[in-house]
């Protein structure tokens, strides 16, 4: 198990990814946030409170559940629910940014895509994540990356957050050997 | 859980994984989401040997907003007027593909035969057998009263639930009992003694022949249909004498406790069972109940068919 990001550099990268969302968006006006659980809820939270302290103006976010919209529910046991919640206002015409951990097979962001949808018509979605490790199974790409890392299809990508893991570390650990 | 035949088979744990689904589920269709791709492809037969408006339309509607095929089986109009057995019914699901089948049936235990049997491979769902369950009425029932008097969350620890009526011909109550009994609820059951059915004693619950005793004593009220089709003998002298000592009436309704419910799993006898005021009250739930009831079987059947078999 290596460290590949420690609490400075994971900061670091999230107030970068604010000011790029701030910049190519022109503001915050139109932007919200849509945090994909359990850590990219966490992970949009902080964007929102970074954007809000350079703004002095509160952003819209809230948190999008993907699970009922995964193309692998047939493969493994049914997992639970997990609490959606739309900004009011809604995403018509916004510039949703979605927001997730790692970024990997681009499944989720499918399964994310389809799920907005379902609740409005944004004007683009881009796309914000902490990590890039690669290996994408679908043409799907991040408008937004904290930090790209190569890794083997054995390795496996672990962000830990304070929120949820009491300590703030992106780490890479070989599957075989943990 | 591969089937949902008895809530005795439902752990407290899954019960309440049950409950915060159809929460989630609810929330979402109150926040325009109303259709979900999870079920695509999939096929829920509904195989009602017995009539049914609500809980036909509700596991209908469920399955739709999954996405998921359905196909509507009533016993009226089917080869089984021609005799067809239930092993032969099932066979011909399976040849066509059924992922899950809802069955309602006068027999009871009808679900568990088609479940052990292995006439099909899909999963079974118990929507009424007889006189023995009705799990997810029962569970529909539990979110309900939690969604009223629990704000939402956790389980029913410290509720008092009055179950009267038919308790004797009724599937809803037995499955009630064994649902609310797990989820910390305390449950009395208030019925004529012909009503109440042999044994009822061993089923955990107090028990009263006193409705007006009860009546101020209760967080829940959930009146029973009078089951007219089932009833081969004399239970009660006369309709109004029944309605009189066991039915609820405005001047019962005024005695419960504040913010206390009134429920009916329907169909009503107004007039029987409870009156038409007391159905159109302020703290009657029943309509309630019944939209609840598709969120409810939705939890149920993504939680069923949405993973691996």
């Amino acid at each position: 198990m290596s460290v590949i990001l420690n609490a400075g550099e994971i900061n670091r990268a999230l107030r970068r990814i604010s000011h790029e969302i701030l910049e190519k968006n022109h503001g915050s006006a139109d932007v919200v946030l849509l945090g994909i659980p359990t850590r990219g809820a966490h992970l949009s939270l902080r964007i929102a409170q970074e954007i809000e302290s350079i703004e002095k103006n509160s952003v819209r976010h809230g948190i999008l559940d993907i699970t009922m919209y995964r193309d692998d529910l047939k493969m493994r046991s049914p997992r639970p629910l997990l609490p959606t919640e739309i900004p009011s206002g809604g995403i018509d015409n916004a510039h949703v940014v979605l927001v997730d951990d790692v970024f990997y097979s681009g499944r989720t962001i499918r399964a994310a895509l389809d799920a907005i949808n379902e609740v409005g018509r944004p004007r683009t979605v881009q796309l914000a994540v902490l990590i890039d490790r690669g290996h994408r199974e679908l043409p799907i790409r991040a408008d937004y990356v904290g930090k790209n890392i190569p890794t083997a299809k054995e390795e496996s990508v672990r962000v830990h957050l304070l929120e949820t893991d009491g300590v703030d570390q992106v780490v890479i650990e070989n599957r075989k050997s943990s | 859980m591969n089937h949902l035949l008895s809530i005795n088979d439902v752990t407290r744990e899954s019960a309440l994984e049950i409950l915060d689904t159809a929460a989630e589920l609810s929330r979402l269709s109150e926040n325009s989401i109303k259709k979900f791709p999870t079920l695509r492809g999939r096929t829920v037969v509904n195989l009602f040997f017995e009539d049914s408006t609500r809980t036909r339309i509700s596991f209908e509607a469920a399955a739709k907003r999954l996405s998921a095929d359905v196909i509507n089986f009533s016993a009226k109009g089917s080869s089984l007027s021609k005799g067809e057995s239930l092993k032969d019914t099932a066979l011909t699901l399976q040849a066509m593909g059924a992922d899950a089948v809802v069955i309602r049936h006068s027999a009871s235990g009808a679900a568990h035969q088609l479940a052990r049997q292995k006439w099909m491979s899909g999963a079974v769902i118990n929507a009424g057998d007889g006189t023995h369950e009705h799990p997810t009425q029962a569970l529909l029932d539990a979110f309900t009263i939690r969604r009223n008097l629990a704000n939402g969350e956790g389980d029913l620890k410290g509720l008092r639930v009055g179950i009267v009526g038919d308790i004797l011909h009724s599937r809803v109550a037995r499955s009630n009992v064994l649902l609310l009994q797990k989820l910390g609820a305390t449950v009395v059951l208030i019925a004529p003694p012909t009503l109440l059915p042999v044994g009822v004693e061993k089923w955990g619950t107090e028990i009263s022949f006193n409705l007006d005793e009860e009546i101020d004593e209760v967080d829940v009220i959930m009146m029973l249909r009078v089951q007219r089709e089932r009833m081969d003998d004399l239970f009660f002298p006369t309709e109004r004498e029944y309605s009189r000592n066991f039915g609820l009436n405005n001047e019962r309704i005024q005695r419960m406790k504040k913010g206390a419910i009134v429920m009916h799993p329907g169909p009503m006898n107004r007039g029987l069972e409870i009156s038409a005021d007391s159905a159109d009250s302020k703290r009657s739930v029943i309509v309630e109940q019944v939209a609840n009831g598709v969120s409810v079987r939705m939890a149920v059947l993504y939680l069923l068919l949405g993973g691996s078999q």
